[in-house]
């Protein structure tokens, strides 16, 4: 970790949406950082509030009536409040974000060229002829073959990998310090997927900054992140730099999701372990631990203390919110990870001892 | 697109073919009245029906009838002459459409930009008072009858009949040609309650089409690359007037057929009023000749917009 201030640095962000049903806690209470030119993955199941923390730093869930507090300092200012027209000028030029779909995010009545000029025009006053090669220029260094025709036709004439490097272009367009990627290869195919996240990370190299890609896939973020931070149910559970927490991971959720993705170093007739039950609700969050429902370690009093998030004894950067003690915690991992169930894990642990 | 508007324009000439026939029968065989009767003055002899019918050429078998007409219309672009008044159907139809037109597209102008700026506002502005004043308003205008709107503003502002005399009243129209001025004025009054359900039609469609088309993915990313907000909304909207521009088309090319109440409350010589006055006399070739220049609009229209929607959507090819 280096010791300047990160390039951004988000601290106890609640960002709450009232409905009809209630109150929507989608981001509660998270803080973490990125210093320039590092990679932080954020992963966590759908509805695990990562998207939302990304498009409130942009500001983008303002006007959807998002309750929001906390602080989101980029260089130094704080993005929830400031007016919306010096976020404008933010947006897309010091911070881009990238997005899931690239069909339905690009507009489908405008060529991709109009679209990446727009982009450019946001933010620097060019003639269009300037931004026009600008655009062809994105083109090329995101590696779509023939910029200069393909400037010219409409989003359904691409490939979905093609247009998705069409929207790392355009979020490319002004040089952003900060690129946000939210899920940018979940809708594409396996190989197009690794081609995209190479080229995310040779632009990193190339142009020196920092990125936020946000997934439910471990085997990304593995490819990507220097840090992670996993989330659930609006709240980040544990981050740590990507080698700790696919070494050493602290939290049973993190666990979960390790155990849930095929592993090459692992026996082939090794089962797949689930995590069971499903995400909770965010508008009554269970009490306590928010993962004690679908936690198998779960002790009764966990449904009544709310863990904070902690560092472990021998690492102050690896930071956990889980109420098991640190040595059985270890002890449970050490077990699961020669391949046991939960069960087996807990059976060879043994029962809380209570006396203490 | 060439082949396919080629192939538009042919099934386009069988329909209406097929329409021609439709009227033809559905008026001499429905009672619509004997147009010989009509024509033959009070009490007459049956030989005297007989001897009208004969003139009229309504002696012979219908298929033979049907044959002919569409004899004279295909090889001669003939429609035949009025029963009542012995003019020429075609020229009839050529006299009468500028007034039609010109109600027309005035009002297509007026409904396309009242309802669209209030539909956008509402669209922008959901659930605020102005959105709710104006859907409430566009609700009354879509429930009040044309003829009944009609009247009501000639008893207001008719230089005749009205309560404040200010702008000409039924039965002023003159050609644009003529007098460019009282045309305009006269027109006034007819474009806007020719408009006024159209314009809420119009209103409620923007609204409901822009604000879908304002959740949509691509419109967060405009915002998320720093586009002000007027770009953004002017994406949203380009998006958005797909749907209202299909009806605008096909309402226009109902109309052109003749808006026969608005043409009637202000006297417009109009194709309206000219069917109406068919009907009235039972004046088939006239009748026959409205009925087919309306389908012939609406046939027209239907392409016209696939053309537009093609070059609005380029997503959309016709092979």
């Amino acid at each position: 970790m280096s010791a300047t201030e990160p390039l951004l640095r988000v601290e106890e962000l609640r960002v709450e949406f009232p409905t009809e049903d209630g109150v929507v806690h989608a981001v509660d209470g998270i803080t973490y950082q990125v210093h320039a030119g590092r990679t932080l993955g954020i992963v966590g199941e759908s509805g695990s509030g990562k998207t939302v923390s990304s498009l409130t730093t942009l500001g983008l869930t303002r006007r959807q009536g998002a309750r929001i507090s906390g602080r989101i300092l980029f260089e130094g200012q704080d993005l929830v409040i400031l007016p919306e027209e010096r976020l404008r000028a933010i947006r897309g030029n010091d911070i881009a974000m990238v997005f899931q779909d690239p069909l339905s995010s690009l507009h489908p009545l405008y060529k991709v060229g109009k679209q990446l000029i727009e982009a450019v025009q946001a933010h620097r006053d060019v003639s269009k002829a300037t931004a026009r090669n600008r655009a062809i220029e994105l083109l090329g260094l995101v590696g779509i073959p023939d910029p200069s025709r393909r400037v010219d036709q409409y989003p359904h004439e691409f490939s979905g990998g093609m247009r998705q490097r069409v929207m790392i272009a355009m979020a490319l367009a002004n040089e952003p310090k900060l690129l946000i990627a939210d899920e940018p290869t979940t809708a594409l195919d396996v190989t197009v997927q690794a081609a995209i996240l190479g080229l995310m990370e040779r632009l990193q190299r190339e142009l020196g900054m920092a990125i936020v890609i946000i997934t439910h896939d471990l085997g990304v973020v593995a490819e990507m992140a220097d840090d992670i931070a996993v989330m659930y149910a609006g709240r980040i559970v544990e981050t740590a730099s990507a080698a700790r927490v696919f070494a050493n991971p602290e939290h049973p959720y993190t666990w979960g999701l390790l155990r849930s993705i095929p592993r090459l170093d692992r026996p082939r007739d090794e089962d797949l372990v689930p995590i069971p039950g499903t995400p909770p609700s965010l508008i009554n969050p269970p009490s306590g631990c928010h993962f004690h429902p679908r936690c198998p370690y779960a002790e009764p009093e966990h449904s009544r203390i709310d863990p904070a998030l902690e560092p472990v004894p021998d690492e102050s950067s690896h930071h956990v919110a889980c109420l098991l003690e640190p040595a059985r915690r270890r002890e449970l991992w050490a077990q699961l990870r020669e391949g046991g169930t939960p069960e087996q894990a807990l059976a060879a642990v043994g029962p809380l001892e209570t006396s203490s | 697109m060439i082949r396919y508007i080629i192939r538009r324009v042919l099934i386009g000439a069988v329909i209406l073919v097929i329409v021609c026939a439709l009227t033809f029968v559905f008026f001499r065989i429905l009672p619509t009245g004997n147009p010989a009767l009509l024509r033959a003055g009070r009490d007459p002899q049956p030989r005297l029906i007989k001897e009208i019918e004969g003139v009229l050429g309504l002696g012979k078998p219908l298929p033979v009838q049907f044959w002919d007409y569409l004899k004279e219309f295909l090889f001669h672009f003939n429609l035949g002459y009025s029963y009542y008044s012995q003019e020429s159907v075609k020229s009839l139809i050529v006299e009468r459409l500028p007034p039609t037109l010109s109600l027309t597209l005035g009002a297509a102008v007026l409904w396309v930009i009242a309802g669209m700026s209030v539909g956008i506002i509402s669209a922008l502005r959901r659930h605020s008072f102005l959105d709710r004043f104006s859907m409430g308003s566009a609700l009354v205008l879509l429930s009040v009858p044309e003829f009944w709107l009609g009247l009501v503003f000639l008893l207001l502002f008719a230089n005749d009949i009205g309560k404040f005399k200010i702008l000409p009243g039924a039965g002023s129209y003159v050609g644009l040609t003529y007098d460019p001025w009282k045309w305009f004025t006269s027109m006034i009054m007819p474009w806007i309650v020719l408009a006024a359900g159209s314009a809420a039609i119009y209103a409620r469609l923007m609204r409901s089409s822009l604000s879908e088309t304002m959740r949509e993915d691509y419109i967060r990313t405009a915002r998320a690359k720093g586009l002000r907000e007027r770009a953004v909304v002017r994406q949203g909207v380009r998006s958005a007037i797909n749907p209202i521009v299909t009806l605008l088309g096909l309402e226009i090319g109902v109309l052109l057929g003749g808006a026969i109440l608005v043409e009637t409350v202000f006297n417009i010589p109009g194709i309206g009023r000219l069917s109406y006055q068919s009907i009235q006399s039972a004046d088939f070739p006239v009748i026959q000749g409205t009925v087919l220049l309306a389908s012939a609009f609406i046939i027209l229209a239907n392409i016209v917009v696939d053309v537009v929607y093609a070059y609005l959507d380029p997503r959309v090819r016709y092979s």
